[in-house]
C-alpha cells in the first residue's frame, strides 16, 4: 500500500505553499456583490433618511409654536392669526370621531375574527369569500369611502331616517358625525379583524382542547380561555385602527368635517372640525404661507403626537403580549 | 333545527349505576375511523372493565390515540371525520344522535401528552371545571380544590401558593395539576394520551403512583409507547397495529404469554 | 349504527354559532354596498340619461297634458318619489321656470355651437373634442362655466402620471430595501429597520402632503430647474414616500417566506450573500415582489391628500413637470361644489365606482398572486 502522499499533492517548494492557500482565500475582490449590496444598503438608509427627515423638519419647525394656549382654544373664524388660533375643536372632534368608530369596529372586528379562526373550515366557499371580501376592503382608496359614506349613509341611511322620524329639517340627512364615524368603521374593519385574528391564532390548540375536555362548549371555551388571552392583541388592533383613522382626512370630507364650527360638536348629528382637515385648509388656503407656517407646524405636530403616541403603545403591547404567550410554550 | 327545540332529555344517571357487576363497562363495537378517504382505525372490537387501567400499546401511527379520543368524542372537533359503529359507555352508545357530548366530555375525562394549564392561577385552573358545572360557593369550591390536589399528590408542594400563576410549576407539577383538573369534576373514565411521556423518570414514577392510587375510584384508559410503563400499572393491555387491534387482555398474559406473533415481536422490541 | 357526527344541540350554542356567522358576512356586505351605492349615483351617466345641453327645447307647459307623466318626470329631472308628491300647479310652474331658464341664456352663448351638446355623452367623455374658441380637437375636463366639459382623460393621464413617477421612485428603493433587510443585513439590524420602515406608513398622508408642499417643492425646483414649482413631479415623489412602506412589507415578507434551505445550499457553494441574494432568493420571490408592486399600485392610484395639496390644475399634459389632476383629487376638490343629483356630482361618483373597480381588480390580482406563491413554497400546487 502506497503510504507516500502522492507528488502532486506535495508543495515542490515552499513557495508553493501558496496552492493551498490559494484553494481558501477569495480569489479576487468581488466588485460587484460588493457594489450591489452597497446599493441596497443605501436604498434602506434612503428610506429611513425620508423618515428622519420628515420626522425632525416637523419637530423642529412645530415644536415652538406649541403651547398650552394653542391646544386648549376655540380658534375664531380666522385661522390664520397666530396669536388668537387654536385647535382645541380639531382635537374634540378627530377623538370623538375615532371613539364613536371604535364603539363599532371593535365588536364586528372581534366576532370576525372569532368567526374565521374558531369556527369556519378554512377551505369552504364562504370562508374564502369573507377573506377575500377583508382584503378588497383593506384595499379601497379612501376617497370611494368618503363616496361610500355621501351615497349611503348620508343619502340613504340618513335621508330615510329623516323621514322615519318625520323631520321637517334634514339632520340626519346630512354630513354629521355618526356618518364619519361609521365610514371610518368600515375602513378600518380589516384591521381589527387581522390584529384579532392574529392574536387568536397565537394561542396554543393545547389549551382549547383541555377547556372542552372538561366538558365546557365552544362557546363557552372561547369567553374564558380564548377571548381573556387575546385581549391584549385585540387591543392593539384598535389602537391601531385608532391611529390610522385619525390621521385620515378623505373619507370625511363629505361625511362630516366641517371648514369651520362656533362650539365643539354635542350630539352625534353634528359636524365637526377635524385636525388633519384642518392642516390641509391651513397649507392650502392660507394668504400667507409664511405667516401661517408656525401654525401650520404646530397643527401637524399635534396630530402626530396623537397618531405616533397611539402606534408606540400598540408596539409595546404588541411586544408585551408575546412575551407573555411565548412563556405558555 | 326542530330538533334544537326539543329540551334536552334528563341526562342518564351514572354510567356506572346502569352497569350490573361483572358486566364490561366500556364496549367499543365494530369501530372504525376514516380521515377523508384514509382509515385510521380497522373494525375495532373491546370491552373494558370498570375501575381498571387498561393500556393501549403499539408503535407510533397505530392508531391507539386516535381510538382513545373517540372514548370523549374529541375526534368530533377534527374535519372530515366519519366514525363507524358504536361505543357504549355504562350501556349507552355515546355516539347516538341524542347524546349531549357536553355531558358526556363530564363523565369522561381526559389528560393530555403535553401538559396544557390554563395560565391562570393553580387555584382557579382546578376551579374551572367546578364552575362550569355549576359549583360556585367559596367554600364548596376550596374544599373540593384541596380533595383533588390531595388526591393527585400535589397539595403539599402547592398549598401556599394556590394564586400564584400554574405557569410557574415544573413539568410534572403541571400534569399533576392536569390531572388534579379533571378529577375535580368527578368523572367516572379517565383517559390518559401518554400522560408521562414529556416527563423525567421522577416525575413519571410520581404520575404512575398516582394512576394506581385513582384506579380505586376512576376507570383509566392509558395510552403509552413505554411497554414497560404499561406492564408496570395497567391491568389489561390491548396491542394496536397499523389501526387494527392485534391482541386484548390481562396485561401479565401480554407481556409474558402472547398468543400473536406480532404481539411477541412488539413487546419484545423486535419491531416498534 | 351509523355515521352520526350529531349530537344534542344546545340551543344557545347553535344561535350564538349562527349571530357569529351573520356578523362575518358584513365584511362581504360592506364591499358589495360600497360598489351599489356608489355606482348608484352614477348610474344615471351610464345609462345616458342625464342631459346638460346648454340648448333645448323647452316644453311649453301649455301642452303639460300632451306628455306621458314619465315622460314630464324625466323632462324635469325629478326621482318618482318627488314626481308623485306634485299637483298640477307645482308642475306647471316647474315648467314655467324651465322655459324662463331656457330665456335666461345670453345671446352669445345661444349661438354657441356648444350650446346643444349633451356634455354627458359618453363620446365627450371620453375622445376629445374640438370645443368652440379652440383650434384642435382637446380633451378637457372642466366642469364650471355655462358649458361644462367632463372628459375623463385628462385625469386619468394624471393619475397614471402621479402614479408611474411613485412607482418609478419607490418600487427601486422599497424592494432594495427589502433585500438588503432580509438577506443582506445582521438580523440584529432587521429588528430596527423593519419597525422603523413601517413607521414610515403611519405618518398620515396630509403630513407627507405638507412636507411635500412646504420642503420638497422649493427643493426640487432648486435642483432641477423646472417652471412649474407645484408639479406632478412633485407629487409623484411624495407619493413614492407614502407607497415605500407597503411594497417594502411585502416584499420583505416574500423574500424571507423563500426557505433557508434555498439560502444555505447557495452559500456552501460558495456564492457571496448578494449573489444568493439576486440568484436564487429574489427569482424564487419574484411572485410575491411582483404582487408588492401590484399592491402598491394599487394603493398609489388610491391615494388622495398628497396629490390635493400639491397639484391643483387640470392640465392635459404628458409633460412631468406641469401639474396633473388625479381621479382621487378631482372626487375630492369638487364634490362639494358639485349640486346634489346633478351631471357634475354623478360623474365624480362615475368616477369613484372605476377607481373602485380599478382597486378591487389589482388587490385581487395580488393577493391571488401572494396565495399561489405561498402554496407553492409549501410544495402544493
Amino acid at each position: 500500500m502506497n503510504t507516500v502522499t502522492p507528488p502532486e499533492y506535495l508543495p515542490e517548494s515552499s513557495s508553493d505553499t501558496t496552492r493551498f492557500t490559494r484553494h481558501f482565500r477569495a480569489e479576487k475582490f468581488d466588485f460587484w456583490s460588493f457594489f450591489f449590496s452597497g446599493l441596497t444598503g443605501l436604498a434602506t438608509l434612503f428610506i429611513l433618511g425620508i423618515l428622519a427627515t420628515i420626522l425632525l423638519n416637523i419637530i423642529v419647525n412645530g415644536w415652538s409654536a406649541i403651547s398650552w394656549h394653542f391646544v386648549s382654544t376655540i380658534p375664531k373664524k380666522d385661522f390664520f392669526d397666530a396669536s388668537t388660533t387654536g385647535v382645541l375643536p380639531m382635537i374634540v372632534g378627530t377623538a370623538f370621531r375615532v371613539i364613536v368608530m371604535t364603539i363599532f369596529v371593535i365588536p364586528v372586528g372581534v366576532i370576525t375574527a372569532i368567526y374565521l379562526t374558531e369556527y369556519a373550515a378554512n377551505t369552504s366557499l364562504i370562508t374564502r369569500i369573507i377573506r377575500a371580501a377583508v382584503n378588497n376592503l383593506a384595499g379601497v382608496p379612501s376617497i370611494v369611502f368618503g363616496l361610500f359614506g355621501l351615497g349611503f349613509f348620508i343619502n340613504f341611511v340618513g335621508k330615510n331616517l329623516d323621514k322615519l322620524l318625520h323631520n321637517a329639517n334634514a339632520v340626519w340627512g346630512q354630513p354629521a358625525l355618526l356618518w364619519a364615524s361609521l365610514t371610518l368603521a368600515v375602513m378600518t374593519l380589516p384591521v381589527v379583524i387581522v390584529a384579532t385574528e392574529e392574536s387568536l391564532k397565537a394561542i396554543p390548540p393545547g389549551l382549547r382542547e383541555a377547556s372542552l375536555a372538561l366538558g365546557a362548549t365552544k362557546l363557552e371555551t372561547i369567553l374564558k380561555i380564548v377571548l381573556p388571552q387575546a385581549l391584549p392583541g385585540i387591543m392593539t388592533g384598535g389602537i391601531l385602527a385608532v391611529s390610522r383613522a385619525a390621521g385620515e382626512v378623505a373619507p370625511i370630507l363629505f361625511t362630516g368635517v366641517a371648514y369651520y364650527m362656533a362650539s365643539l360638536p354635542g350630539h352625534l348629528s353634528d359636524q365637526f372640525m377635524d385636525l388633519g382637515y384642518h392642516v390641509f385648509v391651513l397649507a392650502t388656503q392660507s394668504p400667507n404661507i409664511e405667516q401661517t407656517r408656525p401654525i401650520l407646524y404646530a397643527t401637524v405636530l399635534v396630530l402626530l403626537l396623537l397618531t405616533f403616541a397611539l402606534n408606540i403603545v400598540a408596539i409595546l403591547i404588541r411586544a408585551r403580549v408575546r412575551k407573555k404567550l411565548r412563556a405558555l410554550g | 333545527m326542530v330538533e334544537t327545540l326539543i329540551p334536552k332529555p334528563a341526562p342518564p344517571a351514572a354510567f356506572a349505576a346502569a352497569t350490573p357487576a361483572g358486566a364490561p363497562f366500556i364496549e367499543i363495537e365494530d369501530v372504525s375511523l376514516f380521515y377523508g378517504a384514509s382509515q385510521a382505525l380497522k373494525n375495532i372490537s373491546l370491552k373494558l372493565q370498570e375501575k381498571v387501567v387498561t393500556a393501549f400499546i403499539g408503535p407510533s401511527g397505530c392508531g391507539k390515540s386516535t381510538l382513545l379520543r373517540c372514548l370523549n368524542r374529541m375526534n368530533d372537533l377534527i374535519d372530515n371525520v366519519r366514525i363507524d359503529g358504536a361505543i357504549k359507555i355504562g350501556g349507552h352508545n355515546i355516539y347516538a344522535p341524542d347524546v349531549d357530548v357536553i355531558e358526556l366530555r363530564k363523565r369522561v375525562g381526559m389528560v393530555f401528552q403535553k401538559s396544557n394549564p390554563f395560565p391562570k392561577s393553580i387555584y382557579e385552573n382546578v376551579a374551572y371545571g367546578l364552575r362550569l358545572h355549576g359549583v360556585k360557593a367559596k367554600s364548596d369550591l376550596d374544599s373540593r380544590i384541596e380533595e383533588c390536589l390531595r388526591a393527585s399528590a400535589l397539595w403539599d408542594e402547592v398549598r401556599d401558593r394556590l394564586h400564584s400563576s400554574a405557569l410557574g410549576l415544573s413539568g410534572g407539577q403541571q400534569q399533576r395539576l392536569c390531572i388534579a383538573r379533571a378529577i375535580a369534576i368527578k368523572p367516572e373514565v379517565i383517559l390518559m394520551d401518554e400522560p408521562a411521556s414529556a416527563l423525567d423518570p421522577i416525575a413519571t414514577a410520581r404520575i404512575e403512583d398516582l394512576i394506581l392510587d385513582l384506579k380505586k375510584e376512576f376507570t383509566i384508559v392509558i395510552v403509552t409507547h413505554n411497554m414497560q410503563q404499561a406492564a408496570r400499572i395497567s391491568d389489561q393491555t390491548a396491542f394496536f397495529y397499523i389501526g387494527e387491534l392485534v391482541e386484548f387482555g390481562p396485561t401479565t398474559k401480554i407481556f409474558t404469554n402472547p398468543a400473536q406473533k406480532r404481539t411477541e415481536d412488539y413487546v419484545s422490541g423486535r419491531f416498534g | 349504527m351509523g355515521i352520526h357526527r350529531g349530537h344534542k344541540a344546545r340551543p344557545g350554542e347553535w344561535l350564538a354559532e349562527k349571530f357569529i356567522f351573520l356578523v362575518s358576512l358584513s365584511a362581504i356586505l360592506m364591499v358589495l354596498l360600497i360598489f351599489l351605492f356608489v355606482a348608484r349615483e352614477a348610474l344615471p351617466v351610464f345609462f345616458g340619461e342625464t342631459n346638460t345641453a346648454l340648448v333645448q327645447k323647452p316644453i311649453p307647459p301649455a301642452e303639460m297634458d300632451k306628455h306621458s307623466p314619465a315622460e314630464l318626470q324625466a323632462y324635469l329631472e325629478l326621482t318618482p318619489a318627488e314626481f308623485a308628491k306634485m299637483d298640477k300647479a307645482i308642475l306647471r310652474s316647474l315648467m314655467e321656470v324651465k322655459v324662463e331658464a331656457q330665456n335666461d341664456i345670453p345671446e352669445d352663448f345661444r349661438n354657441d355651437p356648444d350650446a346643444k351638446i349633451n356634455t354627458t355623452e359618453w363620446k365627450y367623455l371620453l375622445r376629445p373634442h374640438q370645443w368652440n374658441n379652440y383650434n384642435k380637437p382637446e380633451y378637457i375636463w372642466q366642469p364650471v362655466g355655462q358649458i361644462k366639459k367632463f372628459n375623463i382623460i385628462p385625469l386619468f393621464v394624471g393619475t397614471l402620471k402621479v402614479t408611474l413617477i411613485g412607482l418609478l421612485f419607490a418600487v427601486p428603493l422599497a424592494v432594495g430595501a427589502a433585500i438588503y433587510v432580509s438577506q443582506l443585513a445582521r438580523p440584529r439590524a432587521r429588528e430596527i429597520i423593519k419597525p422603523a420602515i413601517e413607521l414610515l406608513s403611519g405618518i398620515p398622508s396630509v403630513v407627507v402632503g405638507v412636507f411635500a408642499l412646504l420642503v420638497m417643492a422649493t427643493v426640487l425646483q432648486g435642483l432641477f430647474h423646472y417652471q412649474t414649482r407645484l408639479n406632478a413631479f412633485v407629487a409623484g415623489l411624495a407619493l413614492g414616500f407614502a407607497v415605500i412602506p407597503v411594497i417594502f412589507s411585502i416584499a420583505e415578507d416574500a423574500l424571507t417566506s423563500v426557505p433557508r434551505a434555498y439560502t444555505q445550499g447557495a452559500l456552501a457553494l460558495g456564492a457571496s450573500r448578494w449573489q444568493t441574494a439576486w440568484q436564487i432568493v429574489l427569482p424564487a420571490a419574484l411572485p410575491g415582489v411582483f404582487a408588492a408592486a401590484v399592491l402598491g399600485f394599487g394603493r398609489a392610484i388610491g391615494e388622495t391628500m398628497i396629490v390635493l395639496m400639491v397639484c391643483s390644475a387640470s392640465v392635459m399634459s404628458w409633460s412631468t413637470f406641469d401639474s396633473a389632476r388625479s381621479i382621487t383629487t378631482t372626487i375630492a376638490a369638487e364634490m362639494a361644489e358639485a349640486v346634489n343629483g346633478g351631471p357634475h356630482y354623478r360623474i365624480l361618483f362615475m368616477l369613484g365606482a372605476l377607481l373602485f373597480a380599478a382597486t378591487f381588480v389589482s388587490n385581487m390580482v395580488g393577493d391571488f398572486v401572494i396565495h399561489r406563491f405561498k402554496l407553492k413554497l409549501e410544495g402544493k400546487k
